[in-house]
């Protein structure tokens, strides 16, 4: 393995992911961080067992199912498997396979746009509760000092960043909730890349940043 | 090993003959089992009954087709069936797509051993005897919060389910796992 994770997702995001009940920008982070770290992998899992006792071991759980179920079951068994589409994954990327699927390739597909100060973004689809975007630091560089409402979650793909309490590197997750007000900071080494979803606006200090914010929509 | 253990044991060699034999009467054991959770699953969730009883139809479908993907070592079939009746609400209630980690970039083992197969399906039924233990209250936070009207940080932790012995065991799964990929 590479560099050994520090800054691991939370027991109640991962619960989410495993219930199916968190934001589509959520899960993506869970399945990106998931997919480079075995920790969160287990634990993740502990969390689909303890679903899996919810939904077959609670007393009272159970609806009868329709008289013909059970041959309904087995002529759609005989219709053959779905096809799944799945588009090809490369191992080598930076990015790991489910950003793949969202950016639609590898890091060299991934639209960028400028948001000021060698900053860039990319803003990935996903359902409108929450957000993911992509974010491109030049090595050294300052993010604008911003606050949040609602919970913010930041993992590095590339490079790494510093803020005021820590060091962030591939695969490690900032977690920031309303109360935190912080400029990270790239290392200088590396341009750094990481991956951001919120469930909120970002707000920046200051008039500039806000103006930016309108149309970049951080 | 009790008679719940030998229950749970029973549900993998079902699944076994599943996969290997196509078995009908082990799948219409799993079926008369599992649907109705399944559906039951569905409607608390906020599916109608009928929109739940043709998603627990496809969900026990997937769990033949899929059969070759189980892995007891991993999960126990209650875990399994659920993870695809969760992806199967994702897709139909919540109209999402459910980003999916990296495969492991294999498949379950061939023959796991068969220890290995009994302690996580032992810790799991020990699982659900806690659950079961709970003080109602408690059980129905847990419940909610899969059934998604309730996102509640900690759940686990207040509860005291003894989830850390299934996650170290995981943990060193996959460890065993990446070392024989070397």
């Amino acid at each position: 393995m590479e560099h050994e994770i520090k800054h691991h997702l939370t027991d109640d995001v991962l619960m989410g992911y495993a219930a199916g009940t968190l934001p589509e920008a959520f899960n993506l982070m869970v399945a990106t961080h998931v997919s480079l770290c075995d920790t969160c992998r287990a634990r993740a899992e502990s969390f689909d067992a303890l679903g899996g006792e919810v939904m077959a071991q609670t007393p009272g759980n159970d609806v009868a199912m329709d008289t013909d179920s059970f041959a309904a079951t087995m002529s759609l068994i005989a219709g053959g498997a779905p096809d799944e589409i799945r588009m090809p994954r490369d191992a080598g990327s930076i990015l790991p396979g489910p950003l793949q699927d969202y950016v639609g390739g590898g890091v060299d597909a991934v639209k960028w746009r400028s948001v000021g100060m060698g900053v860039k973004q990319a803003i990935l689809p996903t359902s409108r509760d929450a957000s993911a975007r992509l974010l491109f630091i030049p090595a050294g560089a300052a993010m604008p000092d911003h606050g949040h409402k609602g919970t913010e979650m930041t993992m590095v793909l590339q490079g790494a960043f510093q803020d005021e309490d820590d060091y962030f590197a591939r695969g490690d997750v900032e977690i920031a909730d309303s109360d935190l007000h912080h400029t990270p900071v790239a290392d200088i080494h590396e341009d750094c890349i990481c991956l951001a979803v919120t469930d909120a606006p970002l707000e920046f200090q200051g008039l500039l940043p806000k103006i930016a914010q309108r149309f970049a929509r951080i | 090993m009790n008679d719940n253990d030998a229950k749970r044991m029973l549900w993998v060699s079902h699944m076994v003959r599943i996969r290997d034999t196509q078995d009908q009467a082990a799948f219409k054991e799993l079926f008369e089992h599992f649907a109705p959770r399944v559906k039951g699953f569905l409607i608390k969730s906020g599916a109608d009954a009928s929109l739940a009883e043709e998603c627990a139809q496809e969900v026990m479908a997937t769990c033949w087709h899929k059969a070759h993907m189980f892995d007891p070592a991993r999960a126990s079939v209650a875990t399994w069936i659920f993870t695809i009746a969760r992806n199967r609400k994702i897709d139909v209630l919540r109209k999402q797509r459910r980003p999916e980690p990296e495969d492991l970039g294999w498949g379950p083992e061939e023959d796991p051993d068969q220890a290995d197969v009994m302690a996580l399906q032992q810790d799991c039924e020990q699982l659900g005897r806690a659950i079961e233990d709970l003080p109602p209250a408690q059980r129905e936070l847990i419940q909610r919060a899969y059934f998604g009207d309730l996102s509640h940080s900690e759940i686990a932790e207040q509860t005291g389910l003894p989830l850390g012995t299934i996650k170290s065991r995981l943990r060193l799964a996959l460890e065993r796992l990446r070392h024989a990929m070397k």
